[in-house]
């Protein structure tokens, strides 16, 4: 059996994954253990999160590039409001979910209606939502809450003692609900196509502008959940946090495999970019003397393959089309 | 009678684009819809499809009075379409593509073995055996064009519009397609079919409608019209060009004229074979040969888009230079390619701006044209070669076809080049359009300017040629002049290379 080459972007987004995770454990041979996957799953819970909301919206053609300022946000609020209020975290949960949820709707409505470019509706987004989180507290606030402490104290023992935290657990059912939605719902199938071209789209049928409400009400979504994440991860709520997030997501999709300009991508992908971010960094914390500056380096030399290899596979099945032609 | 329309009119601000217009379309029948550039095609089938709302008039889909708004509705109703550039997505499976929107569901998720299987479902009975699960894009256009139709007779399935599907169609492909519409006919379905190729017409099609400045002008069984009658009605007059000798006079001597050009031993393995030719001045070269010959490719190495292997242009004064482009531009070389959408204008850009290109490229961004030399150049050529805007600042994306190309000949004919390459100048324009640009390529000649065409259409070439290349198999293989400028030895020196191809396989 022959494999369809629609998969050939996530086949070596898992195969460099695979391989780097080999050229770890030759080296340090305890990399290979249930409790470095358990960290790198809890170490990059958050991202995964916000990368899968970034996939979706990459999947149709645009951008988010508000999500980093929302996690901070997010982080900001829930601290302020647990530490001003008596409300249960899960209440505070609820409402931040549906505060971020109408941010991203909003940005939607707004690049739809006034036909905008994504890029610079979700930059000011962006301006936005760090603004907001500075009218918060300027400070970096700490979070004292009993379910906090018992979220952070529960965890799933694998065998060989990796621990399965929660916040991973999260993040693994967001890629799960991620990759259901994009690849096995009919909204999934008209984010793709709106990807591919929105003329066509709409012509077989796609309702473009609630569509796109609903894209970047699901990123604002995933970025709120993140942002509960990464609070539960630090236990605190600092709106310095999290600069730059976004482009750690985005380079995290296309190293999964996503084409930047949209259309073509896997969600599973993502996990594996982000796997991959976060190994990198692992293996930097086992190497022990080099400098974590190394990891950003490692990452910008994987993007840059990863542009030349669509490229690359782009030129291949068009010269295929080519000589079909002929 | 599944598509009856009666006395329909449409206006548009400053013009009437359909004036009282019937039209009847049976079912199993093929209609094709006929008429120049600005005849109310478009408009027709856009009212039938629900992208214009109608003025006045009648539109009776099985005995019912519709009135469709929007092309999602005319679909659910039963009229489908499919256009020259395919309306499905490339980066969707052919799959999903098929059962866009109607996509089989279990729990609330899409099935996907259930999808593939009511894919091939559909596609049973056009004859493809593809693989569903692929993406779309990976197959060719013709492929692509059967799935259309496919999901469009699946959703509707009354009647059918085929707006221009084969123009970028080869022969092979067309004939495929034409396969699948005879078995939609049989199956009942009205099928209305707009193309430029009256070949096609004639070959494909039952009955026809005619339309000329808005107004119906005929309805006539194919059969009963012969080409000279529906060309005719299509342009309203005589036309001159099918009466007149079919050839034009040459003069006998152009070869003992200067030369202008001389390509010695030029060529690129792959890509066309070394060939020697000898271009004189205002001598029209023609060549012919089938899609995918090496014509195109001829043309892209005489101006440096692909870059030769072997061989060499010279001229009197020796080497010319033309590696790329923008050498073979300043060399006096000049190339209106194919795909004028693509390759040819930029459409964002006005008229003016469009004929300046190439001659600002050439003085360098440093220097810019005066605006006024420009705004002269532009209402010079638009007056000269009848281009028809209502101004030099309308962005040309907005003309027609056939005044796009007007633009491209003006653009390179304000660079006064020794040497022009016109890669179909003609096709997908309307008929009157075509005249007027053979005309043009005389009147060039007779000015001394040397011509290399490029184009499908026989008659054409033999109309306007000194010299035809016939190109096969990448190689030129064949030069007539004189009386065998004619189309009995062209097609033979097309078709060896059938015969030499079965011998192969043989």
């Amino acid at each position: 059996m022959t494999v369809n080459p629609r998969f050939y972007p996530l086949l070596a987004t898992i195969a460099i994954f695979v391989l780097a995770y080999t050229v770890c454990w030759i080296q340090f041979p305890a990399m290979l253990s249930t409790r470095v996957v358990g960290n790198l799953l809890t170490d990059n819970a958050y991202l995964g999160i916000v990368a899968v909301g970034m996939t979706v919206v990459i999947l149709s053609g645009g951008i988010d590039l508000s999500v980093g300022s929302v996690i901070a946000f997010s982080g900001v609020f829930i601290a302020v409001v647990l530490r001003e209020t008596s409300l249960h975290p899960l209440a505070v949960f609820v409402l931040l979910l549906a505060v971020t949820t109408a941010f991203g709707a909003l940005m939607g409505l707004i690049i739809h209606s006034l036909a905008m470019p994504a890029f610079i509706v979700t930059l000011a987004g962006m301006f936005l939502a760090r603004g907001a989180a500075y009218m918060l507290t300027i400070d970096s606030v700490p979070i004292s809450d009993p379910f906090y402490d018992f979220i952070k104290s529960s965890y799933y023992l694998m065998p060989g003692k990796g621990r399965l935290t929660v916040i991973a657990g999260v993040m693994l059912l967001t890629v799960l609900v991620g990759a259901l939605v994009a690849h096995r719902t009919r909204f999934g199938a008209s984010m793709f196509a709106l990807g591919g071209g929105e003329q066509t789209a709409r012509l077989m049928g796609v309702r473009i502008g609630r569509l796109t409400v609903l894209i970047y009400a699901f990123s604002g979504f995933m970025a709120g959940l993140s942002g509960i994440v990464f609070s539960i991860y630090t236990g605190s709520g600092y709106p310095l946090a999290t600069v730059g997030t976004e482009l750690t997501a985005i380079a995290a999709v296309v190293i999964g495999g996503t084409i930047l300009t949209g259309g073509a991508g896997y969600v599973v992908g993502t996990l594996f970019g982000v796997l991959t971010m976060g190994l990198i960094q692992t293996y930097i914390v086992f190497d022990g003397t080099l400098s974590s500056w190394w990891t950003k380096i490692v990452i910008g030399l994987l993007l840059l393959l990863f542009i030349v290899l669509q490229k690359g596979l782009l030129r291949i099945s068009s010269a295929g089309q080519s000589v079909r032609h002929a | 009678m599944p598509l009856t329309i009666r006395s329909l009119s449409k206006s548009f601000p400053g013009a009437k684009a359909l004036d009282c217009v019937d039209f009847d379309l049976r079912a199993g029948e093929v209609h094709a819809l006929l008429g120049e550039n600005g005849a109310g095609k478009s408009t027709l089938i856009k009212c039938l499809t629900g992208a214009y709302r109608r003025d006045s008039g009648e539109i009776m889909l099985n005995g019912e009075a519709i009135s469709p708004s929007s092309t999602s509705e005319a679909q659910a109703l039963g009229i489908g379409t499919v256009y020259q550039e395919v309306n499905l997505l490339p980066n969707l499976t052919v799959a999903q593509n098929l059962t866009f929107g109607r996509e089989p569901r279990r729990f609330g998720f899409i099935d996907g073995t259930a999808q593939r299987a009511e894919a091939r479902r559909m596609l049973s009975g056009y004859g493809l055996d593809i693989d569903v699960g692929r993406d779309l894009g990976a197959y060719s256009v013709a492929i692509q064009q059967i799935v259309a139709i496919a999901r469009a007779v699946e959703l509707s399935g009354k009647v059918l519009i085929l707006d221009e599907p084969t123009a970028s169609l080869d022969a092979d492909e067309t004939r495929m397609l034409f396969d699948v519409v005879r078995s939609l006919r049989e199956k009942g379905l009205g099928i209305v079919f707009v193309s430029h190729f009256l070949d096609q017409v004639f070959e494909l099609t039952d009955r026809l409608t005619v339309l000329r400045n808005g107004r119906k002008i005929v309805t006539e069984e194919t059969a009963r019209l012969d080409r000279v009658r529906l060309i005719e009605h299509m342009l309203g007059r005589e036309l001159s060009m099918t009466e007149d000798a079919a050839r034009r006079k040459t003069d006998p001597n152009v070869a003992t004229r200067p030369e202008v050009v001389r390509f010695e031993n030029f060529g690129r393995s792959g890509v066309v074979e070394p060939f020697d030719l000898t271009v004189h001045r205002g001598e029209v070269i023609g060549l012919a040969g089938l899609l995918g010959s090496g014509r195109t490719e001829t043309a892209e190495l005489m101006f440096g888009v692909r870059t030769a292997a072997s061989g060499e242009a010279r001229d009197e004064t020796g080497r010319i230079a033309h590696a790329n482009p923008r050498e073979a531009i300043a060399s006096g070389f000049g190339f209106a390619p194919e795909d004028r959408k693509t390759d040819g204008i930029i459409a964002e850009l006005s008229i003016r701006e469009n004929i300046i290109l190439a001659m600002q490229a050439r003085r360098g961004w440093a220097k810019p044209i005066p605006r006024a030399e420009q705004d002269r150049l532009a209402a010079d050529y638009i007056e000269k070669l009848d281009i028809r805007t209502s101004g030099p600042e309308k962005p040309i994306g907005q003309l027609s076809g056939g005044n796009q190309q007007k633009v491209v000949l003006a653009r390179w004919l304000a660079m006064n080049p020794r040497f022009l390459i016109l890669d179909e100048p003609t096709r997908g324009i309307d008929v009157g359009a075509h005249a007027e640009i053979l005309n043009l390529i005389r009147q060039l000649t007779d000015e001394g300017m040397s011509l290399l065409v490029i184009s499908s259409e026989l008659d054409e070439l033999i109309a306007v040629s000194n010299r035809i290349v016939v190109v096969r198999d990448r190689r030129h293989v064949a030069e007539l002049t004189g009386d065998d400028i004619a189309t009995g030895p062209i097609v033979r020196a097309i078709a060896a290379e059938a015969a030499a191809q079965a011998e192969k396989v043989a």
